[in-house]
């Protein structure tokens, strides 16, 4: 069975996406951050560098930023464990994440939240969650004070297919629905819920009417396309932003890696993600996009690559040489005591 | 001193704090109820139990948020709420029903502060606990033991409406996740409460009965038990401190130990099975901490290892009594 049946909508054409050039090299610049970031990462827990369980975003970048630079400081977004490219695409310190995820007393947690925790409510990323299905109440909770603030703020929740299967997701949407709340779920199919095939888990085989069940308006965007969920996100925040309650958006990508990473991943065909790579991959989409409409020259992406890469060696550099905790972190944090 | 009942002292610190503070919400299933009935009447029920009753009325449906039966929505949407600047006071109605929200206590409320560094969120669950009412085995429960085993949470359980108040008002303006337990026996139960604001600070127990012969440690509705128990020996000469902790976590282990060491006896009163719970908590910290004062076994009083059975006549064996507890008190006294 193939995991999914609906092949990408999306050709690179020389349409205009009306964005800034300011505006669409940060897009690629954040994009481009979450793929050597978590390629470095893929390469660094190899060598067992990195403690615990990491689980890689890459492929997935233009769901993550197409939906998140639209946001800002005021609206909250809730990850998954699945995380570093939400965190990322919400304005986490990348440094600082690197810094964690190596287990660092500076890390942005501490060092005691690791790759699954990362999070940073100054910045409305109420935290990458190791509990699948978890960050969707929360959402609506985050949801419930936009809607007190009368600010017109957001709470956006990322769920991955396997989430999709969670109660407390379909508890969430009601109660969302039931609410009236600012809540935009974005609903990402990265083909695979842990070691078993998407199709395979949702009993209906459609997300999308799953949702459109419980009373929210879906709006379909291709997951590997970054203007194509940039659009998706702005029709949903036309609804949600202005009292017209929670929204949701549906997309199919591909993970590049396995669930976790040393994922032997025999559940894939051999060629599977080679494929996707050549073929679907949002970053050269992204890049054959430009070079067609000319909006934005190669040569200044060529640049953003280059000062990406600085920043993800100085990164994994600066995270090697951090403080590690000391003894007496252990105890702090608990409650506000100590 | 007015007088108040249980209820009416949840009630007041519930008004006094969301007029206090705006940031305070409450969340929960029928916290007003009414809505989308064929009456077309609001404030409905005010909580199952009516501790609610008023604020709909009051403070609007904005910050007095009646919810679908959905127990981790209403958990999760507190935690949100939380995280998100708010103080969300959320009911669930039994504390039984923990079973189906526990992830977002166990693995979201009590961990935030410690796994992401330092984040606040400052939410109160509110719960409805205990046997006695003959509500089988699915809404009796009293969980205290289990909520208190989790680090990151702080755990109320009050005997008495003065420290319900005092403790439910300190308990929203903390900065931390607080489980705040309602006996479902207390209710009714009046005492002097003050009109207006004041606190009961938290991990301060307090000496309900002062003695010299045995320590008796007891909570919730169980202090009563313990109090009737110790003023029956007392006419015989037989004298004991029966000590509330009314907070569970953080627990006044010094008052405990400070009793244990003049008394050398120590009796643990408890509405949990003993197993891994409460009172066993109890009698290790004796153990632990005041071996070299300890002149017999720590006795537990708690009920047998079984869930809270239906039939009155069965429930009244399940609970611990005031003669349990001075059975237990003579037997103590007996070691030699």
């Amino acid at each position: 069975m193939s995991i999914r049946t609906k092949k990408s909508t999306a050709r690179a054409t020389a349409q205009l996406s009306g964005l800034s050039q300011e505006a669409i090299v940060r897009a690629y610049r954040q994009m481009k951050t979450i793929r050597e970031f978590e390629e470095r990462l893929h390469i660094e827990n190899a060598t067992g560098a990195i403690p615990g369980f990491t689980h890689l975003y890459c492929g997935q970048e233009a769901v993550a930023v197409g939906a998140c630079e639209h946001l800002t400081d005021k609206d909250f977004i809730i990850s998954t464990h699945r995380g570093h490219g939400h965190c990322i695409a919400k304005g986490c310190d990348v440094p600082a994440m690197m810094k964690e995820i190596f287990g660092s007393r500076d890390g942005l947690n501490k060092g005691k939240g690791g790759s699954m925790h990362i999070a940073d409510i100054s910045k409305g990323m109420l935290g990458a969650n190791g509990i699948v299905g978890a960050g969707q109440p929360i959402a609506v909770g985050a949801a419930i004070a936009c809607k007190l603030r009368g600010e017109g703020s957001v709470a956006l929740s990322f769920t991955g297919d396997g989430a999709s299967n969670q109660g407390t997701v379909f508890e969430a949407m009601n109660m969302a629905v039931v609410l009236q709340v600012p809540k935009v779920f974005m609903f990402e199919n990265n083909g695979y819920s842990e070691h078993t095939g998407a199709s395979y888990g949702i009993g209906c085989d459609d997300i999308v009417k799953r949702i459109e069940g419980f009373g929210i308006p879906v709006f379909q965007a291709d997951g590997f396309d970054f203007f194509s969920i940039y659009e998706a996100m702005a029709k949903a925040l036309e609804v949600s932003r202005k009292g017209g309650g929670p929204t949701a958006i549906y997309c199919e990508t591909i993970r590049y890696f396995g669930h976790f990473e040393g994922d032997p991943q025999n559940y894939r065909a051999k060629d599977e993600v080679q494929r996707y790579r050549e073929e679907e991959d949002c970053l050269m989409k992204f890049r054959r996009r430009m070079e067609k409409s000319g909006e934005v020259p190669l040569e200044v992406l060529d640049q953003v690559d280059a000062e990406v890469m600085a920043l993800i060696e100085s990164s994994v550099a600066a995270a090697k040489q951090a403080p590690r905790p000391l003894p007496e972190d252990l105890l702090t944090n608990v409650y506000n005591s100590y | 001193m007015p007088r108040k009942t249980f209820r009416e002292a949840i009630n007041e610190a519930l008004h006094l704090e969301m007029e206090r503070d705006e940031t305070v919400l409450i969340i929960g299933e029928d916290v007003s109820g009414g809505a989308g009935g064929t009456s077309g009447q609001r404030d409905a029920a005010g909580g199952v139990f009516g501790l609610t009753k008023g604020l709909l009325p009051r403070f609007g449906e904005h910050r007095v948020i009646d919810t679908p039966i959905s127990e981790a929505a209403i958990i999760g949407a507190a935690n949100g709420a939380a995280l998100a600047g708010y103080r969300p006071v959320a009911e669930i109605m039994f504390s039984d029903f923990v079973g189906v929200c526990f992830d977002q206590i166990l693995n979201q409320a009590a961990k935030f502060r410690y796994m992401f560094g330092g984040a606040k969120a400052p939410l109160v669950i509110r719960m409805t606990v205990g046997a006695g009412r003959s509500a089988g085995a699915q809404h009796s429960q009293i969980l205290h033991g289990l909520l208190a085993s989790i680090p990151g949470i702080k755990v109320l359980l009050p005997s008495n409406a003065y420290d319900a108040k005092g403790l439910l008002l300190q308990a929203i303006r903390d900065e931390d996740p607080v489980i705040f337990l309602e006996h479902k026996m207390l209710f009714n139960d009046a005492c002097e409460v003050p009109d207006g604001d004041y606190t009961v600070p938290f991990g301060e127990g307090v000496l309900v009965r002062e003695g010299e012969h045995v320590t008796i440690v007891a909570s919730g509705q169980l202090v009563k038990v313990a109090v009737a128990a110790a003023d029956k020996l007392a006419k015989e000469g037989i004298t004991c401190d029966v000590i509330d902790p009314r907070t569970i976590s953080p627990l006044d282990e010094e008052l405990i130990l400070e009793s244990v060491r003049q008394t050398g006896r120590l009796v643990v009163v408890d509405e949990a099975p003993v197993r891994c719970g409460f009172a066993a908590d109890v009698a290790r910290l004796a153990a632990e901490k005041a071996f070299s004062s300890l002149r017999a076994p720590v006795l537990p009083v708690t009920p047998p290892h079984t869930p809270v059975p239906f039939a009155p006549e069965l429930e009244r064996l399940y609970l611990p009594d005031a003669a349990d507890v001075e059975k237990a008190v003579r037997a103590v006294l007996a070691h030699s």
